[in-house]
């Protein structure tokens, strides 16, 4: 039953009586629009029991899993398994968290909302962007959980802190530029399903064929050369490295200039689908 | 009265020439709209003739492929963010944040729309004051019944004020008595000075609410007018007779043989066309009378827009309704 009834009758003068907007600079609207998209975002995380779920239970199943159903068959030589497996479960985590950019904006793509916002004087790219930046704080909170559940299984870093705060920034670095790749498929796909499996494709893939859970030294050839030169495995080897202490070798450098090599490409290419939507 | 001899500053909405395709199929084929500040316009056309497409093009989701279209005095293509400043929009399905409460999905809109701090907050209050939802406010919509929703989504269009309304067939799905609230809705907001154009399927909604009706299939505009100069193009008053079952329909049909008339022997009406009014009326009658045969009910009535709609839109009784005329 649908109620349009009011109560009281409509002050239609009241209601309508012209309204100044306030007057600021593009970019105060850019930061303003931006922030509010963010706050809504993550509201969603906070009020969708499923994603509160996923964002908890995911990271410690896949530690416990790997950690004592794989973990014993593992040779990680001088590095106990915990401790070589805590980057990789990370870097995971963190992956698949960036995929929520492509699932809540399929949904906002398929819902009236995203006509309503684009009929708005807002920025265009706020929306994206607010989107990410959920993605950020829902992949800190993830991160925090980790790392409880990485100490809890055996996990012991020798990392000083200034090796934690590079560890926490290469994260961070890392997990924006997944964003922006799945930025890119939420405006592509064109169901909520295509949406899920699209980013288990990108993500199952890079995080398995990688130094993740297992040493690349006994994967076949074409396969051990595909992991060893993929962003995840630097990003993973770099982290692995700062907390306990193996070889860093040129795995941060390497990091550092694929995550921002993708952010600068998936940007202008998020943009380019976003506008061409609007003309669909 | 008509619009389009109006003095260009009195016009809120400009439409000339507008064409839109996707890909080869060609949706708007040059249509024209002019509507005068204040007024209530309906856009009256059956499924996929254009009307979505016209507004999406007005509100700036879809950029057009020619003519001109200003809103507001805006260009919508070159000024888009003038034109989105000046609008409020309903869509046919409600926009609004499901996850967010009544009130937070508002706040986020008062600013969206460049509205300061304040303003945002104040109109929040007044709108929700307005639309019975000072209880919801503090809820998630998605905890919302339909016609909750629906009240949002309107009063999120009009959180800035704006001057020009856009309707997508603002009352497709709802029930009786709630279409007629938002009928009462929609007038209140022309009286308080805004400009509403609205889509619309139901003949009678736009009798009731607009001041103008564009009549549009397949992408043209085939009438335009009031709704009583649109009525007026059918003809005089009908008059519909029910024939008694006891009498024979075909005999009764050469009784009023040389008056226009249609035949539904199925139900044994005939309509006629009664141009002189009452005497038609009492001629048909005593002709009846004298070939004895039986009326059952007698029904006078002026052309609705359904017959006007029917007729303007089937190209194969044009010939037919000149005749009528």
């Amino acid at each position: 039953m649908t109620e349009i009834t009011l109560r009281s009758p409509l002050q239609p003068d009241r209601l309508l009586a012209p309204i100044q907007p306030e007057r600021r600079s593009e970019m105060y609207w850019l930061i303003s629009d931006s922030w509010i998209m963010a706050k809504r975002s993550t509201m969603h995380i906070i009020r969708s029991m499923d994603q509160v779920l996923s964002l908890i239970l995911f990271p410690i199943m896949f530690m416990l899993l790997n950690r004592y159903v794989l973990g014993g068959a593992i040779d990680t030589g001088e590095v106990s398994y915990a401790n070589f497996l805590f980057a990789g479960i990370l870097i995971q985590s963190l992956a698949f968290g960036a995929n929520y950019t492509t699932i809540n904006l399929a949904v906002d793509m398929k819902e009236g909302i995203v006509d309503r916002f684009r009929s708005l004087p807002m920025s265009g790219s706020a929306l994206v962007i607010g989107h990410i930046a959920a993605d950020l704080v829902r992949n800190v909170i993830s991160g925090i959980i980790i790392i409880v559940a990485g100490f809890a299984v055996g996990f012991r870093p020798n990392a000083s802190l200034v090796e934690w705060l590079y560890v926490i920034g290469l994260s961070l670095l890392f997990t924006l530029s997944i964003s922006w790749l799945s930025a890119i498929l939420g405006l592509i796909v064109k169901s909520l399903e295509a949406a899920q499996w699209a980013g288990f494709v990108l993500i199952f893939p890079l995080t398995f064929v990688s130094s993740a859970f297992v040493p690349t030294e006994t994967m076949p050839r074409a396969i051990r050369t595909f992991a060893e030169n993929q962003p995840i495995t630097h990003t993973i080897n770099a982290i692995r490295a700062w907390l306990v202490g193996t070889p860093l070798e040129d795995s941060a450098l390497l990091s550092v200039v694929w995550s921002i090599a993708l952010i600068v490409i998936a940007v202008p290419i998020t943009n380019w689908l976003f506008r061409r939507h609007s003309t669909q | 009265m008509d619009p389009r001899q109006s003095n260009a500053a009195d016009n809120a909405i400009v439409v000339r020439n507008l064409q839109k395709s996707y890909k080869d199929f060609k949706v708007l084929h040059g249509i024209d709209i002019t509507v005068r500040r204040g007024s209530i316009l309906a856009l009256l056309g059956p499924n996929g003739a254009g009307k979505t497409t016209t507004i999406r093009i007005l509100s700036t989701l879809l950029p057009p492929d020619g003519g001109e279209a200003q809103v507001n005095g805006f260009d919508v293509v070159n000024q888009a963010c003038d034109v989105r400043s000046s609008i409020g929009l309903t869509g046919q399905f409600a926009a609004v944040d499901e996850y967010l409460t009544g009130e937070e999905n508002l706040l986020m809109l008062g600013r969206l729309y460049r509205l300061s701090q304040a303003d945002t907050r104040r109109r929040t209050r007044e709108l929700l004051e307005q639309f019975d939802l000072v209880d919801a406010a503090r809820r998630p919509v998605r905890t919302y019944s339909g016609g909750m929703k629906r009240r949002l989504d309107l009063a999120m269009s009009l959180i800035a004020a704006p001057p020009i309304i856009f309707l997508d067939e603002p009352t497709t799905g709802l029930d009786p008595r709630s279409r007629l609230s938002m009928w009462n809705l929609i007038k209140e907001l022309a009286r308080g000075g805004a400009t509403i154009l609205l889509t619309t399927q139901y003949m009678d909604e736009a009798d009731f609410l607009a001041d103008w009706i564009v009549v549009i299939d397949e992408g043209k505009v085939i009438a335009e007018g009031d709704a009583n100069s649109l009525k007026s193009r059918v003809g005089a008053d009908h008059v519909d007779l029910t024939i008694s079952a006891d009498s024979n329909f075909a005999l009764a049909q050469q009784a009023v043989d040389g008056v226009q008339f249609q035949a539904n022997p199925e139900q044994r009406i005939l309509t006629i066309a009664a141009n002189d009014g009452v005497t038609t009326l009492r001629n048909i009658l005593r002709r009846l009378d004298e070939a004895q045969i039986e009326i059952e009910g007698l029904n006078m009535r002026r052309p609705t827009l359904d017959d006007v709609f029917l007729f303007l839109t089937d190209n194969g009784s044009h010939e037919h309704a000149k005749e009528i005329n």
